[in-house]
């Protein structure tokens, strides 16, 4: 795998800050020219639904390719996914969840489970994590399981939890959420926790920014909107 | 009523000019020969029965095993070759197992049904290969939809859910005899006791090899899991079963004789 990463002609640092230290941020690891999605992405359950947040940034180095991306796919009715990580990979991984979940439905004749989008993803990004360079959070509502939230960071281990936070932005904001967060919050509050802690990531990372996209997803649908400055 | 082949007979691959594959007729019959396998959906959850003929005195009652579980939530019965019978379970264990894994849920149960009837078909059209002599009755428990459910997946591929079924030498007039039931209140203790009967009704002690009796269950005791039923209530059938094959008996005597 070493081999043909610099068969790829990725820059040899690249390839020796993966080795060494995969917890440095993600702009030295994407290839030349590659468009990254320096990002901070979050989600959080509540009772009868999730909100997903993310902010709408998406960088090449310095310049700003994109200041109003939408980095919450839709995978299905009411399962979402923040992407992070390089925008290309992550578009790919959401396709191929997208069809994968669209035929299982077809076949199972109902609504898929959020645990299943949140499989689909971990195996693509498991087996294919030497080429992939993806971090994302799956969430939804489903009627066996109500509102939940998985993790899969850069490995592809897959985590389900209360909430999760995601992206370069991230880093600066654990000791915030984890602060702020408390079991069993109202729509309401989760909105509020979701709002301020992304602000707080977007004024501290340069390659997070722009504006804060909103989506609620419950048993009543998928409720969107974006929040300026 | 049996046509001859005739020539359309010698592979899978050939049709006959009245439409029939007799390749796909012929693993059939040898179901058809086979002991006989009950199984039936109740209230409370779903019973199979497979009357196990003992080929020697020697073996061991508990080889010879005919029922087998796939995953946790479902679980099959074999009827007609053995052997044929142990291909189809592995790959259904094989197929749940996999699905699993990608989808993070257990396999519905009519989505295994459906992979194993392509499977099954498979081999009804390829030259190189032989259909399955077999039929497998499943058992399976659906999580999403809360229910118990029957199918029974026959040689030519095509899998059907039922809510009794009956293969082999006795299927005929254990359907009549499943018919009579009201399922919809039948239980699965009483439901065991019932096909019991009906394998001792249709098993002629002249003509077949002795046998033992062997039950699976899935219900609301075990958890929804496909299980063995214990050996007790596999005796308080058995023993239950005799008795009434006996008084049935005694009442034909009583009837000739009053008559």
């Amino acid at each position: 795998a070493r081999d043909r990463r610099a068969a790829d002609a990725a820059p040899p640092r690249a390839a020796t800050m993966m080795e060494a230290a995969p917890t440095v941020a993600y702009d030295g690891m994407l290839r030349e020219g590659e468009v990254s999605t320096g990002t901070t992405i979050m989600a959080v359950a509540y009772d009868g639904g999730v909100v997903m947040g993310a902010d709408s940034r998406v960088s090449t180095g310095t310049y700003i390719a994109n200041r109003v991306s939408d980095k919450v796919s839709g995978l299905h009715d009411k399962i979402f996914m923040c992407r992070s990580g390089s925008a290309a990979d992550t578009q790919a991984i959401s396709d191929y969840v997208r069809h994968y979940l669209s035929t299982h439905a077809l076949e199972v004749g109902k609504p898929p489970l959020v645990k299943t989008a949140a499989a689909l993803a971990k195996r693509i990004c498991y087996t294919n994590k030497e080429q992939l360079l993806a971090g994302v959070i799956i969430a939804g509502y489903d009627e066996a399981d109500g509102g939940s939230v998985y993790v899969i960071p850069l490995g592809g281990t897959c985590l389900p939890v209360p909430f999760a936070i995601g992206g370069s932005g991230s880093t600066y904001i654990y000791g915030h959420v984890d602060n702020q967060y408390k079991a069993g919050m109202s729509l309401a509050e989760c909105k509020k926790f979701v709002t301020e802690a992304v602000t707080r990531a977007m004024a501290r990372d340069g390659s997070s920014g722009g504006i804060i996209r909103l989506v609620n997803i419950s048993a009543d649908g998928v409720d969107r909107e974006y929040l300026t400055v | 009523m049996a046509s001859t082949g005739a020539g359309y007979d010698l592979s899978p691959t050939t049709f006959s000019p009245d439409g029939r594959i007799f390749q796909v007729e012929y693993a059939t019959k040898a179901v058809e020969n086979s002991g006989t396998v009950i199984g039936i959906r109740c209230a409370d959850g779903v019973v199979v029965g497979v009357e196990k003929v003992m080929l020697s005195k020697m073996l061991l009652p508990s080889s010879n095993r005919r029922v087998a579980t796939v995953a946790p939530h479902c679980g099959v019965a074999q009827a007609g070759l053995a052997a044929d019978g142990r291909q189809v379970v592995a790959r259904a264990r094989e197929e749940a197992d996999s699905y699993e894994d990608t989808f993070g849920i257990p396999i519905p149960p009519k989505v295994l049904a459906q992979r194993l009837g392509e499977y099954v078909h498979y081999f009804t059209i390829h030259g190189a290969l032989r259909p399955f002599g077999a039929a497998t009755m499943v058992a399976a428990y659906d999580d999403r939809e809360k229910t118990h459910q029957l199918y029974v997946l026959e040689p030519n591929g095509v899998c059907l859910r039922y809510f009794g079924a009956a293969l082999g030498k006795g299927r005929q007039s254990a359907k009549s005899e499943i018919e009579k039931l009201d399922l919809t209140k039948l239980t699965c203790k009483e439901a065991i006791k019932q096909i019991a009967k009906m394998i001792y009704t249709t098993h002629d002690e002249s003509k077949d090899k002795p046998f033992l009796l062997e039950f699976a269950w899935l219900c609301e005791e075990t958890n929804w899991t496909y299980q063995l039923v214990s050996q007790d209530l596999v005796d308080e059938a058995d023993a239950w079963a005799k008795k009434e094959l006996e008084d049935d008996d005694d009442d034909d005597d009583d009837e000739e004789m009053a008559s």
